[in-house]
């Protein structure tokens, strides 16, 4: 007989470098709704200055506070990137769901069509719908990236539908009566989400990357939003005589991505109990 | 009247027989077992039963439980039927239970659909009833076990919690396909004295899959052999396993006889 263990899950350092990257953006996009260094539009300081006590990241060539714009492109690259993972989610994982559950017919056609839209680069979908919407502004970007992103979320939730569907105990609560409503939300999304989570994670930082693109393409958040893509493009023509401004929202973006990537995996070692114990 | 007949049924995929012609009826209450090896079509036969047969796999033939046309009926109609009338044992306990549900939780979801069909079903009453199960299906230790999750418990506690769930039911019809196959020796012996108990203090008729026709002569009171999806076989238990008329029957008994000689180191 075996006894009951339920060891606590092993911190591995990597993992709290995950948390903590993502902690810092996460408190300085907060931050960034009640206080930044300067106001956005405060273009009182001298051009291209670099880092001082005054400017802590220098200052742009119109002379606003980059600390500050590296605040508010915390805040958007944030809620781009959960706008995005749930929209993205969401129809991702109805549709996946329902693929997984459809006929032969029903499920080869809509594998078919994550299939294509996957083909399609995220970044082309998203300026599709830009164009669409024909304003570029925050909610078109969170909808479009949404949009691009919900083939790869569809395509893993009807394979890892379909996974847990072929088990044993599915068929079990089935004899006993479970009806389809109960296997879904009891034992499929509780046996998918574990890796969909970390997918999921993923998805956030490719939405952010994304994002970035997009509004280094000047298909983003419309000034005065100041996302880290935009900082990119503004900083490129002075790369050379003001290399923090493109250093500084390069690094940032490099950060978080990391930071989610990691924490993906820590979630993963925590919330599945059969790793729990490995 | 039978609580479950079964007349002709065949079994095929677009090009194979899996199953073929296949009758038998089980009376309320008794202890059926269809003996037979890997690959000749006794656990497809179970789950053309409980309707649960793979969507390439066609029926043809009557099979009727509790009154109820199970070939062509609707999904809705089977349903009803899997909770109330029927409910399965399966051989691996392991893969049959959720591995990120703790036991308890999953006993309580068919209690739950249960008292919820008769009305009652408080958070207080499902708990009541998890722990009357779990002490009728002698689960050791249940405050810690009903919290721990399949992985963490022995192979014998899982089999037992699955029993558990399929009593859960109060089904007429238990179907236990190869229930001790994964267990060792001494588990075996008493998950099978278990389901005996079980059965017949609850009056529960009892379809028993095995390809062990040691343990089948222990639990079945009539026996079915089959071969390559046709009964070859069929009987009291008594008979069909002491004195055999088919050849495969015959030599089936034959090795079980020998092996049992060699294990008590007879020649």
């Amino acid at each position: 007989m075996s006894a009951v263990t339920r060891s606590r899950p092993r911190s591995n350092p990597v993992h709290w470098l995950g948390y903590g990257l993502v902690g810092i953006v996460v408190l300085f996009g907060v931050v960034s709704f009640f206080w930044t260094p300067y106001a956005l539009s405060d273009m009182a300081g001298g051009r291209l200055e670099p880092p001082s006590a005054a400017h802590w990241a220098g200052t742009d060539r119109l002379g606003r506070d980059l600390f500050t714009q590296l605040m508010i492109g915390a805040r958007i690259a944030l809620v781009v990137g959960c706008g995005a993972v749930l929209i993205g989610g969401v129809i991702g994982i109805v549709t996946g769901v329902l693929a997984a559950f459809a006929t032969r017919v029903a499920d080869d056609a809509l594998a078919a069509v994550f299939d294509i839209l996957i083909a399609f680069p995220t970044l082309l979908i998203a300026m599709l719908v830009v164009a669409a919407r024909e304003e570029a502004s925050l909610g078109t970007a969170i909808l479009a990236l949404g949009i691009g992103l919900s083939p790869i979320v569809g395509r893993i939730t009807r394979i890892l539908t379909k996974r847990v569907l072929s088990k044993d105990y599915i068929t079990a609560a089935r004899v006993s009566g479970t009806g389809w409503g109960s296997i879904v939300f009891w034992h499929v999304l509780p046996n998918i989400a574990p890796f969909l989570g970390v997918n999921l994670a993923l998805q956030f930082g490719l939405a952010v990357m994304a994002e970035a693109s997009l509004s280094y393409l000047g298909l983003g958040a419309p000034p005065p939003n100041a996302s880290w893509g935009r900082m990119l493009q503004e900083a490129q023509g002075t790369v050379y005589t003001a290399p923090w401004g493109a250093l500084l929202p390069g690094l940032a973006l490099f950060a978080l991505v990391i930071g989610i990537n990691l924490l993906a995996d820590g979630l993963r070692d925590r919330f599945d109990p059969q790793r729990r114990d490995g | 009247m039978a609580l479950l007949t079964v007349e002709t049924l065949t079994l095929a995929t677009a090009d194979t027989v899996l199953v073929e012609d296949l009758s038998f009826t089980i009376a309320p209450g008794e202890r059926f077992g269809l003996i037979g090896e890997s690959g000749s079509g006794k656990s497809l036969t179970s789950l053309a039963v409980t309707g649960l047969l793979p969507r390439a796999i066609t029926p043809s033939g009557r099979i009727v439980l509790d009154g109820t046309e199970v070939i062509g009926a609707s999904e809705r109609a089977l349903g009803a039927l899997r909770g109330r009338a029927v409910a399965t044992v399966f051989q691996e306990p392991l893969t049959a239970l959720d591995p990120l549900m703790p036991l308890g939780r999953q006993i309580a979801g068919p209690v739950r659909r249960r008292l919820k069909r008769t009305g009652e079903a408080s958070a207080a009453a499902v708990t009541a009833e998890v722990r009357k199960l779990t002490d009728q299906v002698r689960l050791p230790d249940p405050e810690r076990l009903l919290g721990a999750y399949p992985h963490e418990v022995s192979g014998g506690q899982r089999q037992r919690v699955a029993i558990a769930m399929a009593l859960a039911c109060r089904p007429k019809l238990l179907i236990a396909d190869e229930p001790t196959t994964a267990l060792d020796v001494t588990t075996q012996a008493e998950i099978v004295t278990l389901l005996l108990d079980l059965v017949r203090d609850e009056g529960i008729a009892l379809l028993f899959i095995s390809h062990d026709l040691g343990v089948v002569g222990q639990v079945a009171e009539r026996v079915m052999v089959m071969r390559n999806g046709r009964a070859v076989e069929s009987g009291p238990a008594g008979q069909v396993l002491t004195a055999p008329r088919d050849d495969y029957t015959r030599s089936l008994v034959a090795a079980a006889r020998r092996f049992d000689d060699a294990l008590e180191g007879r020649p």
